[in-house]
């Protein structure tokens, strides 16, 4: 999977999770939490849907890795393989 | 103890109106609410479900956070407060304010889905929902309100099976009275059809009405070929004041609260008891300082299950075989069983007749059963009469719960 395939999989959780949001101009590097006013609940949402689609795990200690939209694309991407 | 609780404003959704005008024009022109459904794993089943704008008064993300009951009752109390012209913060505090609301159940839809899930997920139990517990807390539904309206005063629901919209709108008057707090949201709501137990629940019961050729019909409160109840959805929200308040504001005011009461019947899970409905009436009666013959309408509780509805008729007719100018209807002909939210909507649905000084037929009874004999009984086309000064509005639950309000025409 490409990294814009895999970005293209986040943004249609994230779309999901935040839907009064327009992630039309979501920057890489933008905080999501501050973006799109998303909190810890939010992010449980994001790791059980990632399990649940796409069968990808993301322990605990991790999570700081789903910070930003480019974050989760470097940290997901392997795992997406 | 004393004071003189009047309602102000009434939010609803039904499935067969999402306002009072929407409602009553349903109920006087016998208008169904009820469609086919496909209820999981037992296929086509009957219901009522209410098609009431959830992004109106609640974001996407609350919505997709909260219940469908939660949905049901930020609808009707937003709606409640806009009818009544209440603006909170300015007419009240956010901290006077009191959300009282009725239920049959509340967390089963969740539950199911939850596990329903997981079964298809290899029993992953790690994908239990973090938002399982919030959405399932007994308190959720009048929570959502809190959360939605910046209301900080007291919240709870009411667990009353399906005299739980009575219940709601009681738990609001006594509270008022109590001076807990200065204004009440209170009723009741439903979003029962959501989970497969109920219609298992009912059908394993024997208590399952439905007809997909004609959903319409599925339903048949009192008449003699009844099958059982339809479970719909819905909620109704009376925004409850004292008397002295609603004058200060200069509200329009609906009704005066005239007396109510509540009692078991301490004697089956299921069945009805003819006695205790009986007692419950004349104790509402008592608190109301009235006579039976003071008594123009008494909405009926009405499920269209065998031993449900007989049991109401004999109390009834117990009750008011000598009042000449009480009339009886009954509303779940039209919309099905409402459950929490029964009681608060079938009240709202009468209380128009103070001022159209009609009531409501009971629609779907061709064959009034031999056993549901009441004098009295309206029955498919609306009844009009001079004046109409008070209603009784009666709801039962199972496990022997037993309600009945009196409203009466609003007199300074």
């Amino acid at each position: 999977m490409t990294s814009d395939q895999v970005k293209s999989e986040i943004l249609t959780i994230i779309a999901d999770i935040a839907p009064d949001e327009d992630l039309s101009g979501l920057q890489d590097a933008a905080s999501l939490r501050d973006e799109l006013d998303l909190d810890s609940m939010d992010f449980l949402d994001i790791v059980m849907e990632l399990r649940k689609r796409h069968k990808i795990e993301v322990p605990q200690e991790d999570y700081g890795m789903l910070a930003t939209l480019g974050s989760c694309v470097e940290y997901l991407s392997p795992k997406f393989q | 103890m004393n004071k003189r609780i009047v309602i102000t404003g009434i939010g609803l959704t039904a499935p067969n109106g999402n306002s009072l005008k929407e409602f009553r024009h349903s109920l006087l022109e016998g208008r169904s609410g009820l469609s086919v459904t496909d209820v999981r794993y037992m296929g086509k089943r009957v219901a009522g479900f209410c098609d009431f704008d959830e992004s109106k008064y609640q974001k996407k993300k609350a919505r997709r956070r909260g219940t469908r009951a939660g949905a049901v009752a930020i609808y009707c109390a937003n709606e409640a407060l806009s009818d009544a012209g209440v603006e909170l913060g300015a007419d009240y505090h956010h901290d006077e304010v009191g959300v009282y609301l009725g239920i049959t159940e509340h967390g089963n839809v969740e539950t199911e889905e939850e596990v329903f899930q997981m079964h298809e997920n290899n029993l992953d139990y790690k994908l239990w929902s973090p938002h399982h517990n919030p959405r399932t807390v007994a308190n959720s539904p009048a929570g959502e309100v809190t959360l939605n309206l910046k209301i900080t005063g007291p919240h709870y629901t009411i667990g009353a099976a399906c005299a739980g919209g009575n219940a709601g709108i009681i738990q609001g008057i006594q509270m008022l009275k109590l001076g807990e707090v200065e204004m009440a949201l209170a009723g009741g709501v439903s979003e029962s059809p959501h989970t497969f137990g109920i219609f298992a629940g009912f059908e394993a019961q024997g208590a399952l009405g439905f007809d997909l050729e004609n959903p319409a019909q599925s339903i048949k409160p009192m008449d003699v070929s009844r099958k059982g109840t339809v479970i719909s959805e819905g909620g109704a929200v009376f925004v409850l004041e004292t008397l002295e308040s609603a004058q200060k504001r200069g509200a329009k005011i609906y009704a005066e609260v005239a007396g109510h009461a509540m009692n078991s019947d301490a004697s089956d899970f299921v069945n009805p008891n003819t006695a205790r409905q009986v007692q419950c009436m004349h104790k509402a009666l008592k608190m109301a300082k009235m006579e039976p013959e003071d008594i123009n309408i008494v909405s009926m509780h009405a499920t269209g299950t065998g031993a449900g509805d007989i049991s109401e008729s004999k109390a009834i007719m117990e009750v008011y075989s000598e009042s000449e100018d009480t009339y009886i209807n009954f509303s779940k002909g039209h919309i099905g069983h409402a459950m929490g939210a029964a009681g608060a909507l079938e009240l709202a649905g009468n209380i128009p007749s103070f001022i159209d000084g009609q009531i409501h037929p009971g629609i779907n009874c061709e064959n009034l059963d031999p056993e549901c004999e009441i004098k009295n009984l309206v029955l498919s086309k609306p009844k009009e009469v001079k004046i109409i000064n008070s209603i009784m509005n009666n709801s039962f639950g199972m496990v022997g719960i037993n309600s009945s309000l009196v409203v009466k025409r609003f007199l300074a």
